[in-house]
């Protein structure tokens, strides 16, 4: 743990990425802004599962290895995610969320 | 000393979060991106999951930002501007976001938590180990699970990315 720092001001960081990508997600028209935005989400949450494993329960590693798994998957999440805009980019020349209206091509 | 780079870093890391959900520039905002997961693992090399800080550096910061800037760089003139919202959905997501925010900030502030005083480092020995063990608590199902996961996810990008062309040679 970080000396001098309580588990709350880690957890008061955290809870204001996580916000901040929330109000991205609904304000941005582009699909590459909404794919960071959902970044900024996925990484405010594993700070909280690392945070809470080194405050509370020290002799564990749970935290640890569900952040592992989460970065994972946001990174499966994100070569997926950057292929499908790129064929989209192919079909309809843009990628602007209200330009996308038909899911199957 | 901890406490002031601490400070340091959860500073760089909102404001550069802002930075990256309000610049109107593409490609300057996948920068911003970059210098969040880069002072997150910074957090990480301070409470010493020092393993951690470095899948996020080579992960995040080299795996996914690089990924993020060839999708831009492909898509994108690095010129144009980026369309934002309107000035009033604007206003009524930040107060959504303020009042979301204020209620986590409640919760978290009236739960007790009780934090076990610790200056432990955890190795890497460890957390292999952990990930490997099939005994009670061990992780060697979701690590494969995981590892098939990141498998089918390439073979499906690969086909989503290469097109149409796939399915008109028949």
């Amino acid at each position: 743990m970080i000396a001098g720092i309580s588990i709350y001001e880690i957890l008061t960081v955290t809870s204001i990425i996580f916000f901040i990508g929330v109000y991205g997600f609904i304000t941005r028209k582009n699909l590459i802004s909404i794919l960071i935005s959902t970044e900024l989400i996925l990484n405010a949450s594993v700070v909280n599962f690392v945070v809470i494993n080194k405050y509370l329960y020290p002799t564990l590693l749970e935290g640890v290895f569900f952040s592992i798994f989460i970065i994972a998957v946001a990174a499966a999440e994100t070569a997926l995610a950057v292929a499908i805009i790129i064929n989209l980019y192919r079909q309809i020349s843009s990628v602007e969320v209200k330009e996308t209206e038909i899911m199957k091509y | 000393m901890e406490k002031i780079i601490f400070y340091i870093l959860a500073f760089i890391i909102v404001a550069f979060a802002i930075a990256s959900v309000s610049s109107r520039k593409m490609l300057r905002s996948v920068i911003y991106l970059l210098f969040v997961l880069v002072g997150i693992a910074g957090i990480y090399f301070l409470i010493d999951y020092n393993f951690l800080a470095a899948i996020q550096l080579t992960v995040y910061a080299g795996g996914i930002i690089v990924l993020i800037i060839f999708s831009v760089l492909l898509v994108h003139h690095i010129e144009m501007e980026l369309e934002i919202a309107k000035p009033i959905k604007q206003i009524v997501t930040a107060l959504l976001c303020l009042i979301g925010l204020g209620v986590f900030l409640y919760t978290i502030y009236n739960h007790p938590f009780q934090p076990v005083e610790n200056y432990t480092t955890t190795t890497v020995n460890e957390i292999g180990k952990g990930l490997l063990s099939y005994e009670k608590g061990g992780f060697v199902l979701p690590f494969e699970v995981i590892s098939v996961l990141l498998l089918a996810a390439m073979v499906g990008a690969i086909v989503i990315a290469k097109g149409t062309k796939l399915f008109d040679k028949k």
